[in-house]
């Protein structure tokens, strides 16, 4: 007989952790920034979930970021997470950090050395397979935007789509 | 985290006033047998696909078992079976919808292709640019996206009927939309978010006058309600026999033959022809004219069943149970915090589908933390974002009810929304 055992054993509460809702309720990086370098969009067209994402740059440097999720507690925590850890990081450690996360939502452990901040956190995300688009709509999104090098490049109008490539 | 009850179900006691026999209903679904996170499951998703009855189950293995073969081709015994077979649905369809004439009855892979099939065989030989195509706000995406296609290609005009503040269609402001340059008016029977069932005879009026074809997305209608277009004075209802406990992968056009006659096919290949030369081909008589290839032999079959079971239970049974049932759950949802249903609040006026959202809870999380209690809801846009976007949402929550739900379902459910508001509050 085939039984679903995706979720067997796996309490709520390693899905909606206390950082999680506390992301969830009171989202990081929502403050408007005086320079946007870099704005892109993201959605989940399976579930509707849409995302904001403006980044002001200096050199190859993230120096702040706005970012606004309207979607689940999953990727609004996550979406809250990357505001708190990508200003100040070079563009390439950002983009390394976003690859580790997606590992890690791959059930993958995170690069060694890898600073996580908050995202460990998220840890539970990936026993629920349908919900790993969730947490990664953020990371996809912002990966997007700085692989795009949108200084030089219009992004006007670009999206990101969880639906768009294989992750 | 406090958890849903999980005993064993009570036998409801019998009331008189109960269209349906739902714990005999219930043994015929073997599904319903099953736990979901050791819970036993209670399904309340049946407006996006509906399980299936042990008779249909059989009746699809009983085809390959015993009569399968390719349709209209073969001379030898087994293939005129599986073509009696095969044709049998088509009459048995025919009958439940009120069609004169099984002419009129085309097999689909859904509903989704069935208006595909008006859109492109009616749409392309008969719009030109500055026409007018009607639709309304709260249609599903299969009702949306065919007609925009087929606009861009004619340079038709596709237009949206409004919605009044309590969800139903503004039907004052929807009429004066229909105008001479209306060539098509395409409506769904039943929104498949609002529970709205609209006013299709007014409206078909209305499109009549001004020579309009009328076409109605009857994907929640036809499974929860009886459904005559002998009554309705529409030219095309499109429906999926998989929302009605038939197999998934068989979707019915019906279309007025004359209409039908004049059409160019759809699709071409085997089976659509009367004859085919290396100059050309003329096409087959209908329905056949509109069935390219081989079709899903074995689940048009097996959808004979449902049909059967459905008439069994009466067509009126099926909706005063579920009318029962949606009053039972609108009552309880009153006693929700924060809470917002959006459709009518009148049981007897919608259909059993309640979209909600509940303050703090985004409809994704809520159905993470209903499966972990094997109550299965959608959570999303639904495939109606136009709509989503009137009722300023991104997603909303959404439980429908068929034939084997009764209150325990709804107890479930209501159970599930405060353990998940307690979970999201703490």
């Amino acid at each position: 007989m085939v039984d679903s055992k995706q979720n067997k054993d796996v309490q709520l509460n390693d899905l909606y952790r206390d950082t999680v809702l506390d992301h969830f309720r009171s989202p990081r990086g929502t403050k408007p920034i005086d320079r946007v370098d870099i704005r892109r969009e993201g959605n989940n067209p399976l579930c509707g979930d849409k995302l904001e994402m403006s980044i002001k740059m200096s050199d190859d440097t993230i120096e702040d970021i706005e970012v606004h999720c309207k979607g689940c507690a999953i990727s609004v925590a996550s979406t809250s997470m990357l505001a708190e850890l990508v200003p100040g990081m070079k563009k390439d450690d950002a983009l390394k950090l976003a690859e580790g996360f997606k590992q890690m939502m791959h059930g993958q452990p995170a690069p060694e050395g890898l600073d996580i901040g908050d995202l460990d956190s998220l840890e539970g995300v990936k026993d629920f397979p349908v919900r790993v688009k969730c947490a990664l709509l953020a990371w996809m999104t912002i990966i997007d935007a700085l692989r795009a090098d949108a200084r030089d490049d219009d992004q006007t109008g670009a999206m990101t789509s969880t639906e768009d490539k294989q992750d | 985290m406090a958890t849903v009850s999980t005993k064993l179900r009570d036998p409801i006691v019998p009331d008189k006033r109960e269209a349906l026999d739902v714990q005999r209903i219930r043994d015929d679904f073997p599904v319903l047998k099953r736990t979901i996170n050791d819970k036993p499951l209670v399904y309340l998703d049946s407006a996006a696909t509906t399980q299936k009855p042990k008779q249909v189950i059989d009746a699809i293995a009983d085809n390959y078992r015993h009569n399968y073969a390719n349709v209209h081709r073969g001379v030898y015994t087994l293939s005129a079976e599986a073509t009696d077979l095969y044709e049998g649905t088509r009459s048995a369809v025919a009958t439940l919808i009120g069609a004169p004439s099984t002419k009129e009855i085309i097999f689909t892979r859904n509903t989704t292709e069935s208006i595909n099939l008006v859109a492109y065989s009616w749409g392309l030989s008969n719009l030109k640019s500055g026409d007018e195509i009607l639709l309304t706000e709260m249609e599903h995406h299969s009702n949306l996206v065919p007609w925009y296609m087929i606009a861009k290609r004619t340079g038709a005009i596709v237009r949206h009927m409004p919605l009044r503040a309590d969800y139903t269609l503004d039907l004052t402001a929807g009429l004066d939309m229909i105008n001479p340059q209306t060539k098509i008016v395409s409506v769904s029977h039943t929104s498949n978010v609002l529970g709205v069932i609209n006013p299709i005879a007014e409206i078909a009026e209305r499109a009549r006058k001004h020579g309009a074809i009328v076409v109605v997305d009857a994907a929640q209608g036809v499974p929860h309600s009886k459904v005559d277009v002998s009554q309705m004075d529409i030219d095309f209802l499109a429906f999926s026999a998989h929302k009605m406990l038939g197999p998934s992968g068989v979707g019915v056009l019906y279309g007025r033959e004359e209409l039908l006659e004049a059409m160019e096919p759809f699709m071409g290949g085997g089976d659509m022809i009367s004859s085919v030369t290396l100059d050309g081909a003329t096409w087959n008589e209908l329905p056949w004219k509109f069935e390219a290839g081989t079709p899903n032999i074995a689940d048009v079959i097996g959808f004979r069943a449902a049909i059967e079971y459905l008439e069994k239970l009466g067509m009126d049974n099926v909706r005063k149970h579920e009318i029962e049932l949606t009053e039972y759950a609108l009552e309880r949802m009153k006693e929700v915090k924060d809470f917002t249903i959006f459709g009518p609040q009148d049981a007897e006026s919608r259909a059993g589908v309640i979209s909600f959202v509940q303050e703090g809870v985004h409809p994704h999380d809520l159905a993470t933390i209903l499966d972990r209690e094997g109550i299965a809801i959608r959570a999303g846009h639904h495939c109606a974002q136009p709509l989503m976007e009137i009722l300023g949402q991104t997603a909303t929550a959404r439980a429908s009810f068929y034939v084997h739900n009764d209150r325990h379902d709804v107890d479930a459910l209501m159970a599930g929304l405060s353990c998940a508001g307690r979970f999201f509050g703490r």
